[in-house]
């Protein structure tokens, strides 16, 4: 290998400092997109050494920017798996001192509740809800959530297709379909 | 019964000499689980608001001819689009032809001022298909071969010394094809000066003008006194993933741009209606789309490039465009020998630097538009490749 070479590509390729923020950017965007893209990859990628990168990944972790690592998955895919998801459109009353927060609180300590959202308009909580069948959800909408204080009422719908998820199309043709040598 | 039907061919095609990248793209095709990185376009898909702005045009009807120098407010559009990105100022009734494809547009200019025997300087390693076009509009190609250890950056003093009295004009093209190099302000003005000095007219093909990763592109016609003999190439393939769109366009003075539609109107006709009407949304709506795809040719660009040197092979950092050039020289094969063998050994698909021209040889061209995961798996490969060698 031809060190020489490396080290003068090296300092052409990294800029001189201030650029820090627009490199954590570029890593979680980077991550957000892609959960196993490895350490050395994301390092050439963004000109910084491997050990550079695992820092600013430690950093960003630990500042709780990076939350966790997760796989989307196509579970239709997997014959054996049998499971629903609902969308739950909750209106409730505002607790006083507390607004809306403690009431989500109290639903998305459920495990079943995969997401909980403050909404505009003609409901106030959204929460989406998985489970084994349709009856464990009814089950868990009119024993648990349509039972706690301060709810007025419930909408269930059934998601019955996934078309896309987190950004991610199901069933996504990613076939090349350019020539294999062009000009 | 003899085949007669070769005897009806022009000497003109006959003479013409077969691109060797035809040869490569038989070698690759027939074979499986190739990984290539000699692919000529974005890996993305065309922007969806564009396809769907197409779809719309259909569905309203608009199947018939355009005005012959393309829709009026695509013309507009690209107007404006040079105007703010580029401080260009052509007029859209005029000074603006959109063209099939950017090819179209660089066969237009070449017959538009090509007389029988006049020279046009091109500057390789280069696209394949500068040279070819020079020829059958009945020039001759002049070729300067730009020097790797100058970045494959073309030198004034070498226009110089290429020029005759029968030299018509010279095709520029930065960022590069197949080199990625990319010539600033400051390099520009100096090419502009012997332009000038010689009275020469620059075809300047700046369709990578959108991918540049470092500094901001200066285009050619902005350089004081070049608009005026300057024809400007460019379109929408690269920028904006259109490629099979076949959308380009040229601009230039108002003489040269009525001439090329001359031609086009008797030979073309006018640009596909609904490509038109995709690119307008593209000048439109898509510069957002075009900064998500720059940033991740960015990013694999230095994939690529700190991959290769790890390798042991010596590039320089390609400033635009989605290629970069790496010497293969140390491994002691020919660009054809090392292709050739990397394909069939790896499974990997490289284009042999010779095919864009003698000073290509050596080199090959790795086009980073591809996943990263492709990337990865084809680096990976070449690394196996080049440790075998030894």
């Amino acid at each position: 290998m031809n060190l020489n070479n490396e080290v003068i590509l090296n300092a052409k390729l990294y800029k001189v400092g201030g650029e820090m923020d627009q490199k954590e950017i570029e890593v979680l965007q980077l991550l957000e997109n892609n959960g196993r893209l490895e350490t050395d990859a994301i390092a050439k990628m963004i000109n910084l050494s491997v050990e550079e990168t695992e820092k600013l990944i430690y950093k960003l972790e630990e500042e709780g920017a990076i939350l966790g690592y997760s796989t989307v998955i196509n579970w239709s895919k997997v014959l054996e798996y049998e499971g629903v998801t609902a969308m739950i459109d909750v209106k409730v009353t505002p607790v006083r001192g507390l607004g809306f927060d403690k009431l989500a609180e109290r639903m998305y300590r459920f495990p079943e509740v995969k997401a909980v959202y403050l909404m505009s308009g003609a409901y106030d909580l959204s929460v989406s809800v998985e489970g084994k069948t349709m009856m464990e959800i009814s089950r868990f909408v009119s024993e648990k959530l349509s039972t706690l204080d301060n709810v007025l009422s419930t909408t269930t719908h059934f998601v019955l297709k996934k078309y896309k998820h987190d950004g991610v199309i199901f069933d996504d043709d990613d076939d090349d379909k350019r020539i294999v040598v062009s000009p | 019964m003899i085949d007669q039907s070769t005897s009806f061919l022009s000497d003109n095609v006959v003479n013409l000499k077969p691109s060797g990248i035809r040869r490569f793209f038989d070698l690759a095709s027939a074979m499986d689980n190739v990984i290539s990185l000699g692919v000529g376009e974005p890996d993305f898909v065309t922007p969806w608001n564009v396809i769907e702005a197409s779809f719309h045009s259909l569905e309203q009807g608009y199947t018939a001819y355009t005005a012959n120098a393309g829709l009026y407010e695509l013309r507009q559009k690209i107007h404006e689009y040079l105007k703010t990105n580029f401080t260009l100022d052509y007029q859209p009734e005029d000074q603006i032809l959109v063209t099939v494809g950017a090819s179209q547009a660089i066969d237009l200019a070449l017959r538009s001022v090509v007389n029988p025997g006049d020279e046009v300087i091109v500057v390789e390693p280069s696209f394949v298909a500068y040279a070819p076009i020079v020829s059958l509009a009945g020039g001759v190609p002049v070729t300067i071969d730009t020097n790797p250890d100058d970045e494959f950056k073309l030198q004034p003093q070498q226009i110089e010394a290429a020029i005759t009295p029968k030299t018509k004009a010279i095709i520029l093209c930065s960022p590069n094809n197949p080199t990625g190099t990319v010539l600033n302000k400051q390099e520009l003005a100096e090419i502009a000066t012997v332009i000038e000095k010689y009275n020469l007219l620059a075809i300047s093909d700046e369709i990578y003008a959108e991918l540049t990763y470092d500094e901001p592109f200066t285009s050619f016609a902005s350089m004081e006194g070049m608009k005026e003999r300057t024809i400007l190439i460019s379109g929408f393939s690269k920028a904006f993933a259109m490629t099979g769109w076949r959308l380009g366009y040229a601009a230039g003075p108002s003489s040269i741009i009525s001439a090329m539609t001359k031609i086009h109107q008797y030979a073309m006709m006018s640009a596909p209606t609904m490509a038109q009407h995709g690119a307008l949304e593209a000048l439109t709506n898509g510069q957002k789309s075009v900064e998500k795809m720059k940033t991740s040719y960015r990013q694999r660009r230095n994939f690529v490039v700190h991959a290769l040197t790890e390798m042991g092979l010596d590039c320089h950092l390609p400033g635009g465009a989605f290629y970069v050039f790496p010497s293969i020289k140390k491994t002691g094969l020919t660009s054809e020998e090392f292709a050739e063998q990397l394909l069939k050994k790896q499974h990997v698909a490289v284009v042999p630097g010779n095919v864009f021209g003698e000073s290509g040889e050596g080199y090959i061209r790795c086009s980073y538009a591809s996943s990263l995961k492709q990337l990865d798996e084809a680096m990976k490969r070449m690394k196996r490749f080049i440790a075998d060698l030894d």
